[in-house]
This record gives structure tokens, sequence and C-alpha cells, in this order.
């Protein structure tokens, strides 16, 4: 029993730990800022989340303690960090902050541009 | 729905109140048996059971756990790779969501599978402007965020 909670622990923390070396290697990478947002934003929540799942486990299996707070974090960073992120690309973009040269298809630029327009008006 | 819970735990307060014991067990049996009789005046009701809908949450849950991970493990690959060849693309994916919630589900699911973040959503709110990091075909990406979370998610807004 302990070996099965052990090797549950290790597996969910070691795969926490790998997505935000990831996410990091992602950040210093990747060429511009909503490329690195999709890094920043989401790996760090994956990893972060099977960190906090492992700790969990490791408290529940094997020292008997049931964590509700450990759960919370999880529901809470579920709930918080897409809407970080989105907010983050949102002002970036409203902003004008380039994009990298690689971006094939831009679809918002004319929306953007009405609304800057209708703004002025 | 509200209502049809509503009405379930009345009945499993009355089945309470009928044996007077006043314990978890006796609200979950009359919980129980609170089901079975909706599920038999089942036509009285305006809108399909509640037990569905909640079904069609976990299973909503589920699958977002799935893409959760498969596009965990696509973007680790994307980083990883020696040579850095994105295709990275801003596109417009219609939806025809009602509500405020539902939009504000189904933004927060598409911005947290990686590869998309929604950026914009429009001010008639019927389209949501998405960044996605590796795009080769775009009309097969919204086809799949409208194939499986749109539609999961009216699954579970269906009254």
């Amino acid at each position: 029993m302990t070996a099965i909670a052990n090797t549950l622990v290790v597996i969910t923390i070691s795969v926490g730990v790998l997505f935000s070396v990831v996410t990091m290697i992602g950040i210093l990478r990747l060429p511009d800022v909503y490329t690195r947002a999709h890094a920043a934003s989401k790996s760090t929540t994956f990893g972060v989340l099977s960190i906090l799942l492992g700790v969990f486990l490791h408290y529940w299996l094997n020292e008997g303690f049931f964590s509700v707070q450990l759960l919370l974090g999880i529901v809470f960073l579920f709930i918080t960090s897409p809407i970080g992120g989105h907010l983050m690309g949102r002002a970036a973009y409203i902003s004008g902050v380039e994009k990298s040269e690689l971006t094939i298809g831009d679809e918002l630029e004319e929306v953007v541009a009405e609304a800057k327009r209708r703004a002025e008006r | 729905m509200a209502f049809q819970i509503l009405l379930n735990v009345f009945i499993a307060i009355v089945w309470m109140l009928m044996n007077s014991s006043f314990s978890a067990t006796s609200f979950m049996i009359g919980y129980l048996i609170g089901l079975v009789l909706l599920i038999l005046m089942g036509g009285f009701f305006k809108h399909r059971l509640y037990v569905w809908r909640l079904w069609a949450a976990v299973k909503l849950f589920f699958l977002f756990l799935r893409e959760l991970t498969m596009s965990n493990i696509s973007v680790l690959m994307l980083v990883l790779k020696p040579k850095l060849d994105l295709q990275p693309m801003i596109f417009a994916l219609p939806t025809d969501l009602k509500h405020d919630w539902e939009l504000t589900l189904l933004s927060s699911l598409i911005t947290l599978t990686p590869g998309t973040v929604v950026l914009y959503v429009s001010d008639d709110q019927r389209t949501l402007y998405v960044h996605a990091i590796d795009v080769d075909d775009v009309d097969e990406a919204i086809y799949s965020i409208k194939n499986t979370f749109e539609r999961a998610i009216k699954e579970v807004s269906r009254p």
C-alpha cells in the first residue's frame, strides 16, 4: 500500500516539476508576448496542479490527513489562472504589442482598429 | 433544475420526519426514494430530469482533463524541439452560446488547454478571437473546439 502511494506521489510531483521546467524553457525560447503567455499561463497551471495533487496524495495516503485546503487551492488555481492569461494577452494586444514575424494570420486587427476609431470619435 | 433538486431535498426531509430519525443515513435513503419518485413523475416536468445535466457536467469535466493532459504534452514537444517551427495565428471563432456564464466557461476552457488563448471577445458576444500557437489548418482547429467544448457546454446548459 505504501509502495503504491509513494509511486503515485513521486509520479505526480515529478510530472509537475517537469512541466514547470519546460514552462521556464518556453518563456526563454518563444518569440513574442502571446506565445509566451501560452507557456506561462498554462503549463505552469498544470505543473503547480500536479505538485499540489502530489502533496495532497502524500498527506492523505501516507499521513492519513485529508487536506481540504489543498483541494480548494487546486480549484482556485483552475478558476483564476485562465482569466489572468486572458487579461494579459488582451491588454498586450490592445496597447499594440508587436506580434512575432512567424505569425501567419490575424483576424483581430480590423476589429480592434475599428473599436479604437469609435472610441476616438 | 434548481426546482427539481429542491423538491428532492424536500422529499428527503419529509422522509426523515416520517421516520423521526435525523441522521445522514436516513437523509440519503430519503433522497434516493425522492429520486425514484422524480423519475416516476418525469412526464410532469417541463424540463428533463436534473440527473442528466449533472451527468453532462461530469462528462465535461473529464473531457476537459483529457484535453488538458494531451495538449500540455503537445506544447512540451513544441518547446523542446531543437528547431522552433511555430505558426502562431489569431483566428475568429464564431459561437452561438447565449448566456454569459457559458461564454466565460468556454473561454476559460479554451485558455486552459494549451495551444490556444482567448484574446478578445467581440462586443456582440458572437465571436471569440483566439490566439493559437501552432496552426496548420484553421478550420480544423475551429471544428475541434466547437465539436468538443461547445457541444459539451450546450449539453450541460440545455434545460
